[in-house]
């Protein structure tokens, strides 16, 4: 008869090096991470233009037209103006509440249009634009000040997203397709 | 003159090394989740603008990236403003294949972000007919990936 074999003492996995096997791997995972947050202006674009149904009509002083062309300068409502004035301006036209017969009646139906030359460079556009955010920020911080925030982002955490201040002067950024220009 | 006797802690000194893999794995698994292994090889040159008011992305797996910028070239100069999605370069008389592209990640992932990592070089024509290209895609989230300027905060 065959003597049955018995299985040996410590036959266990050896696990001592279990930790340095660990190390490498997260040394590895170390090297190839890359955290890094995206960061930039957020937008939502209008969905295509329908053929059956025309665009919302806007009441002309409720539009705030800002052009910008390839040489950077900019006409708001037909007049010259520079990168700085843009936050003012907006500031104005937003925040009128029908005071001038030229600027807007209320912030819920202020619009901001942009417009700019094929040529126009992206990097002025982009100044252009964040002029514009910048003055909604604004807005948004002087309310949640009245409020009792220190600013809009504190409000922001307390409220979430959408509220009141949003909804009261939400952000109506219209891009226009550019001009085909010279 | 007496002498202090020299105070001994009676337990042993050594640091307990048991539960030194646990903590290495905890840190292994947290490095496996952040990290993206695969990045697109840039065939464009990426300098992007910087910006103040300017917000963060949180939900990195909801975007799509599309980047814009002067074409690198083998000698190491710059040809003209390119269009790359993933690792190819879009023909730059025919964006279509942008519309299908994002499209296709739209029905996949509703939510989807489209983020316009363009060249400070760049001009508007390029990017408004990428736009309308999104637009027709149904892709309407965008954001323009800018730096941060200094002293500015991401909101």
């Amino acid at each position: 008869m065959l003597k049955k074999k018995r299985g040996r003492e410590g036959a266990e996995i050896p696990s001592s090096s279990l930790a340095d096997i660990a190390f490498l791997l997260l040394v590895f995972f170390l090297v190839v991470t890359t955290i890094d947050i995206d960061t930039g202006i957020g937008l939502v674009l209008p969905p295509p233009p329908d053929p059956e149904q025309p665009p919302p009509e806007v009441r002309e002083r409720n539009m705030l037209k800002i052009l910008m062309n390839a040489q950077g300068g900019i006409l708001v409502n037909e007049q010259r103006a520079t990168i700085g004035d843009i936050q003012e301006k907006v500031i104005r036209f937003v925040t009128n509440r029908g005071a001038d017969p030229n600027l807007s009646d209320s912030p819920e139906r202020a619009v901001v249009s942009i417009k700019t030359d094929r040529q126009t460079e992206y990097e002025d556009y982009i100044e252009m634009l964040d002029e514009v955010i910048g003055a909604y920020r604004f807005i948004w911080s002087e309310q949640a000040r009245q409020l009792g925030y220190t600013d809009y982002a504190q409000y922001r955490n307390v409220e979430g997203e959408p509220n009141p201040i949003r909804r009261e002067f939400p952000m109506n950024i219209s891009l226009a397709e550019p001009d085909a220009g010279s | 003159m007496s002498h202090f006797k020299k105070k001994q802690a009676s337990t042993s000194q050594e640091i307990p090394t048991t539960s030194m893999p646990d903590i290495i794995f905890i840190l292994l698994i947290f490095f496996m989740v952040v990290t993206v292994l695969r990045e697109v090889e840039l065939l464009v040159r990426q300098d992007l603008t910087s910006a103040e008011n300017i917000e963060r992305i949180e939900e990195k797996r909801l975007v799509s990236y599309i980047y814009v910028g002067p074409q690198m070239l083998a000698g190491g100069g710059f040809g003209d403003t390119r269009v790359q999605v993933d690792d190819a370069l879009v023909p730059p008389d025919d964006f279509r294949g942008i519309q299908n592209v994002m499209r296709q990640r739209r029905t996949d992932e509703p939510r989807l972000i489209v983020s316009l990592r363009v060249d400070y070089e760049s001009e508007m024509g390029i990017v408004s007919d990428i736009k309308q290209q999104l637009r027709l895609a149904d892709a309407l989230r965008i954001n323009y990936s800018t730096r941060r300027a200094q002293g500015a905060e991401a909101f």
